[in-house]
């Protein structure tokens, strides 16, 4: 058998036989489907993918591919995946996130890591809700969500994710619909093939603590204009949106950062001639 | 053993005015002439403009604490030098060389009684084209030291070569002019000629010696936040890992740093960040995460006066706590603390070797003392900790990330390794790395990670036990150095007194200190924390026999070597 005829090219390999914590309906479980699916189309083995994540419902993903996968702490994904990607550029590195861990605990780490610009995906899963905490209001919440935490709403502006992605240096930006599989995964395929720092937002609905959501099906459609190079103009057009339109909306060209590794290898006697009197 | 005499200046000044410049020449040329030698800095936290000492220890014998007098002080200038004069104790034996430009004496300095001197160091440079008032202070230091014109006109030659020519004929004509202006000067003391060594010498500060010990130990990968006093080590790693096919990325906060080092271990490469107690507070989330998900990571604290921001530029010994409790959860893992400028060589290789071969987080608590100190130091020998992790290559079937075994170690695959595909997790796992919450399963991955770091066999180095005697005094740290120093002087008073000092502080070693205390009657702890925490550690974790003495107190002063002798002859009485 070739190298190529070994490869894994059936979306079930890149499945493993853990169930899946999330409620019945939520739109995480869509997700993973287009996630196997995206893999098998571009056909790299699952050893050779690594799925890392932070906390919350999306964050579960990776133990449920057959890829290597990191289950890490709260917010800090990204920071994680830099250390992994630097280090070894030979691997396909996918970060999954939600819009709490992604843009709440771990916003900073967002802005850097467009910033940085690696080779990596990253997928922020958006139910503008915490669900597995039950249900309070995360960065992506409208100001009016009466919650226990905050009564009456936070009455706090939403964070424009994917504007704040622009502004920062990210390299490719698209936005996603859970319940379009066909869409969803032609995305994640384009974004983890586009040089440098892909950021992918894929709405998500939470049936359990935001059943308004699952109306996003009726308001989501592809966009009306192709995607753009130019990070001004993607940007006029995501502020001016009303947030449903899906599809690829910039392709940039900025140079992936990649340090070197693993090259001239000095005999370590040399490093300690600074040090001789 | 008593020491040899020894001699030590200390040289001041506002910030910028070149204090420190003038001592590290002080130190390399004295040094390259044979002597052993160990050079402090105290400054202030101001970038510009604040006050700056370079406090220089010069022996025949290696030197590893600060002294218990100074023989000389030259003040450039003395504007802010109250705010360290606690820092360098004077007597009437000692030699004060002030600038009538310089302004006042400070009072705390005039009090000592030391022998006062004026030479106008300012003028003497102003007279001289691009003339410094620090070069003069060099060859006022370099004269009554006895060390020879050529010497110091060596090290500047080198030192100052990149900034051309000029530079160095200015510096020169300044220490020659300082070396004139001190002839018919003498101290009180003559100091002892440097006793030359056959042996290649150092000259290295022990962030740099942390550094290269990490590099030693196998670390490929840094991630790297600022952070005073940690930052020389990042520094010194980013070209050097260069230099070795490894890579050092500036991180946007320490929770980065850390986290990007545990994926970067996670991937196969031996991974270090180094930090301060601020830091090391924010990472402590993600060393749980490392010890739960059994990845290799070392982290250096190069601690400093605490809490909060408490005093970035001071020494202290009150992270202790933290790196040993600080973490949520029963979650075993390793800390270790040199004890020298030189042993920040070897523990943070030994660091290395072990967070590899045991798959868990390492602290190194080094401190501001060692680690922005420069000191003269033996080439240290090459020593076999090299990192080797226990990886799963060939894996056929079913995988186990986290099998249980008689070590508690279990073979890691990385990314790549077909078959060993694993999610790694900070919630409980079983085996396999799959979450749970099974009482059973959460029991047995806690047995294991608790037994891997029991049930290793870390040898001698797990502490330095020197002497014998009823009394034991046990320290730890950078203090190592100022107790060995103060029994000398016991031994000679006739006080048998034995020195142990933990090197590995987690996972505690309580046959091995037993062993170590056997026969003692008596024991005096000294540490350099406010809340006796190393004392109190002490007393969590080992029986300590007989009576027991504590003798510690907050930095910023460090604690002598004659205080340390004075306790224990007060005990006896």
């Amino acid at each position: 058998m070739s190298a190529a005829e070994m490869r894994a090219c059936r979306p079930a390999d890149y499945r493993s036989d853990v169930k899946p914590v999330w409620c019945p309906g939520c739109g995480d479980h869509h997700i993973l489907l287009s996630f196997t699916r995206a893999f098998a189309e571009l056909g790299e083995p699952p050893e050779n993918i690594a799925v890392i994540s932070g906390i919350g419902c999306s964050s579960r993903i990776p133990a449920y591919t057959n890829c290597y996968g990191f289950h890490g702490v709260h917010g800090r994904s990204l920071a994680l995946a830099a250390g992994l990607k630097v280090t070894r550029p030979d691997l396909t590195v996918v970060v999954a996130s939600g819009d709490g861990d992604g843009y709440s605990i771990g916003g900073n780490h967002f802005l850097h890591a467009c910033r940085r610009n690696l080779d990596m995906t990253y997928v922020v899963m958006d139910n503008r809700v915490y669900g597995m905490t039950k249900g309070q209001p995360s960065p992506t919440t409208e100001p009016d969500f009466d919650t226990a935490l905050s009564p009456g709403g936070t009455g706090l502006s939403p964070f424009h994710p994917l504007v704040i992605a622009l502004a920062s240096g990210a390299n490719f930006v698209a936005r996603a619909f859970s319940g379009e599989h066909k869409e969803t995964t032609s995305i994640l395929v384009s974004a983890i093939r586009h040089p440098g720092f892909s950021f992918v937002e894929i709405l998500s609905p939470c049936v359990t603590f935001r059943p308004d959501e699952r109306e996003w099906k009726t308001q989501v459609r592809p966009a009306p204009v192709a995607a753009t190079d130019d990070p001004g103009r993607a940007a006029r057009r995501l502020m001016t949106d009303d947030g449903f339109n899906i599809g690829v909306l910039y392709r940039g060209t900025r140079k992936p950062y990649r340090p070197q590794i693993g090259r001239a290898a000095a005999d370590l006697a040399e490093l300690e001639k600074e040090f001789e009197l | 053993m008593r020491r040899t005499p020894d001699v030590s200046i200390a040289i001041v000044g506002s910030g910028g005015a070149g204090a420190l410049t003038a001592g590290n020449f002080l130190l390399e040329a004295a040094c390259a002439a044979g002597w052993h030698g160990l050079l402090t800095r105290s400054v202030g936290p101001q970038i510009r403009g604040g006050e700056a000492a370079a406090l220089v220890r010069l022996a025949q014998d290696p030197v590893e604490c600060a002294p218990d007098h100074f023989d000389l002080l030259i003040a450039i200038d003395w504007l802010n030098a109250s705010r360290f004069e606690a820092e360098i104790p004077l007597g009437p034996q000692s030699l004060v060389v002030g600038d009538p430009e310089g302004g006042a004496v400070p009072p705390g300095i005039a009090a000592a009684g030391a022998r006062l001197v004026e030479i106008p160091m300012k003028a003497l440079a102003k007279a001289l084209p691009e003339g410094r008032a620090n070069m003069i202070a060099l060859g006022i230091a370099g004269k009554l030291l006895g060390l020879g014109e050529d010497a110091l006109l060596g090290v500047m030659g080198k030192r100052l070569a990149e900034k051309g020519p000029g530079a160095v004929a200015a510096s020169r004509a300044g220490v020659e002019a300082g070396w004139g202006a001190a002839a018919g000067l003498e101290l009180a003391a003559r100091p002892a000629s440097a006793r030359p060594s056959a042996a290649k010498r150092w000259l290295v500060s022990g962030n740099e010696a942390a550094g290269f010990g990490a590099i030693r130990g196998g670390i490929r990968f840094a991630a790297a936040y600022p952070i005073t006093p940690a930052t020389e080590i990042l520094e010194w790693l980013a070209p050097n890992l260069a230099k070795v096919g490894g890579v050092l990325v500036q991180a946007e906060d320490e929770l980065a740093s850390i986290n990007m080092i545990i994926g970067g271990s996670y991937g196969g490469t031996p991974s270090l960040t180094a930090t301060s107690g601020p830091g090391l507070s924010l990472m402590m989330e993600a060393l749980g995460l490392a010890t739960a998900s059994e990845i290799p990571i070392v982290v250096i604290d190069v601690m400093r006066g605490g809490p909060s921001t408490g005093i970035p530029t001071k020494s202290e010994q009150a992270d202790l706590n933290l790196a040993v409790y600080g973490l949520h959860g029963d979650a075993p893992h390793l800390v270790l603390a040199p004890q020298s400028v030189a042993d920040c060589l070897f523990t943070t290789q030994w660091a290395v070797f072990l967070a590899e071969a045991l798959q868990s987080p390492a602290i190194v608590l080094s401190d501001q003392f060692m680690g922005q100190s420069r000191a003269a130091i033996e080439r240290p020998a090459d020593v076999a900790f090299i990192g080797q992790r226990l990886r799963a290559t060939n894996i056929n079937g079913s995988y186990c990330r986290y099998a249980l075994g008689d070590s508690g170690v279990s073979a890691m695959a990385v990314p790549g390794t077909p078959g060993g595909q694993y999610t790694a997790d900070g919630l409980t796992h079983t085996e396999r790395g799959i979450p749970t919450s099974s009482a059973t399963e959460h029991r047995a991955q806690l047995d294991k990670r608790r037994d891997k770091l029991e049930n290793f066999s870390y040898g001698d180095h797990w502490a330095k036990i020197e002497g014998d005697g009823d009394l034991a005094v046990i320290t730890w740290g950078s203090l190592t150095g100022a107790v060995r120093e103060a029994l000398s002087h016991a031994r000679a008073d006739g006080i048998a007194a034995r020195l142990v000092a933990p090197r590995l502080l987690a996972p505690v070693q309580p046959e091995a200190f037993s062993r170590a205390l056997d026969g003692a009657r008596r024991v005096l702890v000294v540490e350099q924390s406010h809340g006796a925490q190393f004392h109190r550690y002490l007393r969590a974790h080992y029986d300590l026999p007989g009576e027991i003495r504590v003798f510690h107190r907050s930095g910023p002063l460090p604690i002598r070597a004659a205080e340390i002798h004075q306790e224990i002859r007060n005990w006896r009485g």
